[in-house]
């Protein structure tokens, strides 16, 4: 049918554009509570008592539990990536309990939940718990924490140290390097601090059965089985196959929902203690303080450079801000998706990093879209183009010189780089050539000479980027610390008249699963794509899910499918050949029918299925039905690049920066469905803007969240951007049946250094050549008027 | 994100609503659209026991073209007000911080009186009625007094009106430098808020300023006119330069506000700015 | 105490008894089930929120159930006449004016209220006009798009 490749129009979007999507603070339980928190106001406190008594009392109010009741008292949330010391010592993973009894560790610290009739009423009387608290002192930033004499947020982890880490070449080596450079490039930043904000506040509902002895988990998760796994093996000890969890329309999740989070325990717990189902949905506040931030690295960074621009050499120092837990994968985070991604674009024959993984007294820090790879390609991208500047180079040109040849990874081998990964396959000029097409950079040189001759700050900015996604090959990631496997599964139902229902470990919250995954099963089988429905989210109907995250829904879960996809065809044929009188051999499959070549003898798809269900005349020795399940477990992570470029103009008298023009031209294997692709690709270079532009968490010295709403928290608005010029190269991922690299962060990782390079390069004229993120005007006010 | 228990009260006219505020005393909010009122109560930063609802009440609604005024009631809405063409026409300033307030949901059920009623620093309209030399028209169970707006905004979030009054009317004078006048602000990229906003309003005759009020919001914790800018002006032509020398020293006589977002510095720095684009406009 | 309203939602007439506290947002959602208007946040920022009370467009996180007594309320679930969707929910739709769909509802009636008073805005009006509705998935370009396209189905 021709279906892979074209923008079919999305198969979700009926229900979302008529308001009958169903999240999970949508559903309503017969007999349902509903669960308010009393939350740590202070950033680090002890506390010396909780006086539940007055609340408890308060109207509707049904329960309060805290953090010292038993079946709550010794639980905690796991961390599910473990990290090592260098020297070997195993990291530290202090407990994070489900609620704090003796020491809140940061603003929001989850310390009573109050269960009521109705939501008001247990907002009243959360505000009726009265806690004493001793206040004391807080650390906020990753380098301070780190430093001799900083609070410790563990008693047990000395200088807030959860792990330290190296990777690369040998350090001595590196060294070397910079010390006979020509050119070395430094800079020291802070990677800010981010908060999701998917739009859609976290919520999850607790139900239990006694009929059954089960438990029911509705939650806002981007991966639904890795929460059951979680919950049920490390955190409340209640055997799996009694638990279902369901994650139904999920309001978006960058990140922020993969995680398993306390209140998911603490509800599943209470619907059982109350015999009650209860719902918590959070304020948006709550939301800036409890969900999983991203980024918060600390970084010193340097490139070294021969006469003519050959990088020599990188070396980087990472202070990463872990929060006060560990979260699920944090610890993967600034080392195995961060330090792995420094090799870039180019050649680097030395490289290097060290990263010192740092408790505090703020929110626990994990994967947020992107995940690691950002911070890797800011690092990379803004020493290239401030190189550039330093040495007077064109920061295209610069690339071009360091870029890698291309490899197809098929006929040549991947590229085996300096910091343990091997690309799978990559052709890096064309993106920079396109992009340079696209923007007219000779024109635009021209038309910023004559601009600035004119008084006006008008600027250019590059970043060439690779990311690994597509996460990952199991005994890999394994060997690299994680805690469960990154396969993913796949059901392909075929049902006795035909239709398809395709059951995927993936989990779609946004990125329109149900339309790109029925694109490849209805393409595959020759039939409609309505004859398709994709189901995922819900623990008791998909055998088993890793989730959604790392760009890896296609490349892994599409992959799984196109497996079992091709057990049904197997199967199939032989039906078709028993139908048909003939050889298997001499049988194709092809649009929707089984055809003896070389004849019209054929017999349709749905009428093998019919056959399959009421095998009366039938192969010998065939089992009955269609109906196949795979597992699908990657020979490597997917490397999709690009070749981002960004065109500002600085508002002298304030400093405001304008994006005029955002080009990008992304590389991100084969593409299902196009239309989706951009899409993708738009919402990711808004966030990557964001970071550079206008978002980051502020906390004060004691740990308070300055902006933990949108009153203070810039959130990008549709009148903050242009729209996007966006184009795309094909190069096949070689070791997935689709080809495919995956698309889902490539926008937010390349987009940020393009447009702080951009700033950078408007403001040369000053001689500054760096300035930290946020770049808001303030900032670059200060560095025009010296 | 719900409101603390309160009672809610649906007066009839505003004598009535007079007549409650008595009864219930300082326990007690005045409720117009809600738009600055709703986000503090569910936030429970303010927990009153009693709400009296004015919002329907049309003896506070509309905006009458006087001989010499404009009087813009006080539960006229920031959209009523932008689409105004006698407020376009008399007061510029005054449509263009109404097509600013905000959003579009904001500015079709915020009232002029509940804004400057809450007298948030960083709110569009203390500015513009400031410049605008405006009276505050306020109901007691005395009867009515109008307050100069020179003496309407107190401090932070704090003004004239006393315990048991209703703001009723704004009354804008229809002036030569109403006439020539335009608003214009710096706002925060989260809130949308003024970091700066500035408010200008010139008279000319024979080229010369004869009238000249400039004032500001969210520079400092009070909006206020800038008497210096003012006095600079003022029998001046009005041209680059005189606008420079005149804003040479913006915002120099207040206590300015300071956050992570904009420095005491930068802000008085966009007072200026601000000021030199408000005044190069007219 | 509670308080008796009668308010018109999507052309029914429902009376409720309704605590005076109560957000209008949270009586369309937990009295009407109406689900489709959603909370996203708790600053009257986000827009997610969004329907029309007496054909303008409000943040019904920023009225209470009580205030709206007597007025005529049209929600996403209202939108489509006689099952044909309104061009700016075909507009979504055609141009991938959506993800993950929680922000959808909201955009949708505000961008409705945006071409009631406008048929033909320019890119920029569209973008000024959707500045009170946060949408994190899109980056927004495909949304003006889809307003785009409805509004050329509508004039």
């Amino acid at each position: 049918m021709g279906l892979i490749g074209t923008s079919v129009k999305r198969v979700e979007d009926k229900r979302f554009t008529t308001g009958q999507g169903r999240y999970t603070d949508d559903i309503k339980l017969p007999g349902m509570t509903y669960a308010c928190f009393v939350r740590s106001p202070h950033a680090h406190a002890k506390i010396n008592n909780i006086d539940t008594s007055a609340a408890a009392d308060m109207p509707g109010v049904v329960k309060i539990f805290t953090g010292s009741d038993e079946g709550i008292a010794g639980f905690g949330v796991p961390c599910g990536w473990q990290v090592n010391f260098k020297n070997g010592d195993t990291m530290k993973e202090p407990p994070h309990p489900l609620l704090v009894a003796d020491k809140a560790r940061h603003m929001g610290d989850g310390v009573a939940m109050v269960i009521a009739e109705s939501y008001a009423e247990a907002k009243d009387a959360a505000e009726a718990v009265v806690v004493d608290w001793e206040v004391l002192p807080a650390v906020t930033d990753a380098k301070a924490g780190a430093a001799a004499g900083a609070p410790l947020v563990h008693d047990d982890a000395p200088n807030n140290l959860a792990f330290d880490w190296a990777l690369g070449n040998d350090k001595a080596e590196v060294d070397a390097a910079f010390d006979t450079a020509h050119h070395v490039t430094t800079l020291e930043y802070k990677n800010q601090r981010l908060v999701a904000n998917a739009i859609e506040p976290r919520s999850a509902i607790g139900q239990y059965d006694t009929a059954y002895d089960k438990y029911t988990l509705y939650t806002s998760s981007q991966n639904p089985h890795l929460t059951r796994l979680l919950m049920c093996a490390f955190v409340l000890g209640i055997p799996e196959h009694k638990v279902r969890v369901v994650a139904p329309d999920v309001g978006g999740g960058f990140g922020s929902k993969i995680f398993h989070y306390i209140e998911e325990a603490l509800v599943t717990v209470a619907a059982k203690a109350i015999g009650r189902p209860v719902k918590w949905t959070a304020e948006r506040r709550e939301s800036f303080l409890t969900d999983a931030h991203g980024r918060d690295h600390v970084t010193k960074a340097q490139m070294a450079f021969d006469k003519e621009g050959h990088i020599l050499a990188l070396r980087a120092k990472t202070y990463a801000n872990m929060g006060a837990y560990l979260s699920t994968f944090a610890p993967a985070v600034p080392t195995y998706l961060h330090g792995t991604l420094l090799q870039g674009l180019y050649k680097t024959p030395l490289i290097h990093i060290d990263v010192d993984a740092v408790f505090t007294h703020t929110t626990p820090v994990d994967a947020y879209r992107g995940a690691g790879r950002p911070e890797a390609t800011y690092l990379i991208e803004r020493l290239l183009d401030t190189a550039a500047l330093e040495m007077g180079m064109d920061p295209a040109e610069l690339r071009f010189q360091n870029f890698i040849d291309p490899f197809d990874g098929v006929e040549e081998a991947g590229y085996q780089t300096q910091v343990a990964l091997q690309y799978d396959s990559g052709n890096y000029h064309p993106v920079l050539e396109k992009a340079l097409k696209m923007v007219g950079y000779d024109d635009f040189r021209a038309e910023q000479k004559a601009a600035r001759e004119n008084g006006k700050l008008l600027g250019i900015g590059f970043s060439t980027y690779i990311e690994a996604c597509g996460i990952a090959p199991s005994a890999v990631v394994g060997a690299l610390g994680a805690r469960a496997g990154l396969f993913e599964s796949a059901q392909v139902r075929v049902q006795p008249t035909g239709k398809v229902s395709v059951y995927t470990g993936s989990h779609s919250h946004g990125q329109g699963h149900e339309t790109t995954f029925a694109q490849v099963v209805a393409d595959k089988f020759g039939i409609p794509l309505e004859d398709v429905d994709i189901i995922h989210g819900d623990s008791d109907s998909v055998a088993f899910g890793m989730g959604t995250y790392g760009s890896r829904s296609l490349a892994v879960g599409g992959s799984a499918i196109v497996k079992s996809i091709e057990k049904v065809i197997e199967k199939g044929t032989k039906i078709a050949a028993h139908k048909l009188e003939c050889a298997e051999a001499d049988l194709e499959f092809a649009e929707g029918k089984w055809t003896v070549k070389g004849s019209d003898k054929s017999i349709a798809f749905g009428d093998v299925s019919l056959t399959a269900y009421v095998p009366h005349d039938y192969p010998e020795g065939l089992e009955p039905g269609l109906d196949f399940s795979s597992f699908y477990d990657p020979a490597n992570f997917t490397y999709p690049f690009g070749a981002h470029i960004a065109i500002v103009e600085i508002d002298k008298e304030t400093g405001k920066v304008d994006l005029k023009r955002f080009i990008a031209v992304d590389d991100v294997g084969n593409v299902i469905n196009p239309m989706i692709v951009d899409g993708q690709i738009h919402g990711g270079v808004v966030q990557g803007i964001g970071q550079a532009l206008h978002e980051g968490a502020v906390y004060d010295a004691s740990g308070q969240l300055l902006n933990g709403t949108y009153m203070d928290y810039t959130m990008p608005r549709a009148d903050d951007f242009p729209s996007f010029e966006t184009d795309r190269t094909v190069t096949p991922c070689p070791h997935n049946p689709l080809g495919v690299k995956g698309a889902g962060e490539a926008g937010c990782i390349g987009s940020t250094p393009a447009v702080v390079n951009a700033v950078m390069d408007a403001l040369s004229p000053y001689g500054i050549h760096d300035i930290q993120m946020p770049v808001t005007s303030e900032k670059v006010w200060n560095i025009i008027n010296g | 994100m719900i409101p603390s228990k309160l009672a809610y009260h649906r007066p009839n006219n505003v004598n009535e609503a007079i007549q409650m505020l008595q009864n219930y005393g300082d326990d007690c909010k005045i409720l117009a659209g809600g738009h600055s009122l709703i986000p503090v109560l569910k936030q429970r930063l303010n927990d009153p026991e009693h709400l009296v609802d004015i919002s329907g009440l049309t003896e506070l609604k509309g905006i009458r073209d006087n001989e010499k005024s404009i009087t813009i009631g006080a539960g006229t809405t920031h959209a009523e007000i932008a689409n105004s063409t006698a407020v376009q026409q008399h007061a510029p300033m005054i449509a263009q911080a109404a097509a600013s307030i905000g959003d579009v949901q904001v500015r079709n059920f915020g009232t002029i009186g509940g804004s400057i009623a809450h007298a948030d620093p960083a709110a569009d309209w203390p500015a513009v009625l400031l410049a605008a030399d405006a009276n505050v028209v306020i109901k007691n169970t005395g009867g009515t007094r109008e307050v100069d707006i020179d003496q309407f905004f107190l401090g932070l979030f704090t003004t004239a009106v006393q315990e048991g009054e209703i703001i009723t009317a704004i009354r804008i004078p229809k002036t030569a430098f109403n006439r020539n006048s335009t608003y214009v602000k710096f706002p925060h990229p989260a809130s949308r808020f003024a970091v700066v906003g500035c408010a200008a309003a010139v008279a000319k005759e024979g080229g010369n300023v004869t009238a000249a009020r400039v004032a500001f919001n969210g520079v400092s914790s009070k909006p206020f006119r800038d008497m210096g800018i003012e006095k600079g002006l003022k029998g001046n032509a009005l041209n680059a330069d005189t606008i420079a020398a005149a804003t040479k020293n913006a915002a120099a006589e207040v206590s300015v506000m300071s956050d992570h977002f904009a420095s005491e510095k930068y802000r008085r720095h966009l007072a200026g700015v601000y000021a030199r684009r408000a005044l190069g406009a007219l | 105490m509670k308080v008796q309203i009668s308010v018109t939602v999507n052309g029914t007439n429902y009376q409720r008894e309704v605590e005076p506290r109560m957000l209008l947002v949270h009586f369309l959602r937990e009295e009407l089930s109406l689900t489709g208007t959603h909370v996203g946040c708790d600053t009257s920022s986000c827009g997610a929120c969004t329907v029309h009370l007496d054909g303008k467009a409000l943040k019904s996180c920023t009225m209470l159930a009580v205030q709206a007594n007597g007025k005529s309320i049209t929600t996403i679930e209202g939108m489509a006449t006689n099952g044909q969707l309104h061009p700016l929910q075909e507009g979504f739709h055609q141009e991938h004016g959506l993800q993950c769909g929680f922000c959808t509802p909201g955009m949708i009636m505000t961008a409705a209220d945006l071409l009631a008073n406008n048929s033909d805005p320019s890119e920029q009006e569209i973008r000024e006009g959707l500045e009170g509705n946060f949408c994190r998935c899109t980056g927004y370009h495909n949304i003006v798009k889809s307003v785009q396209h409805a509004a050329k189905k509508m004039v």
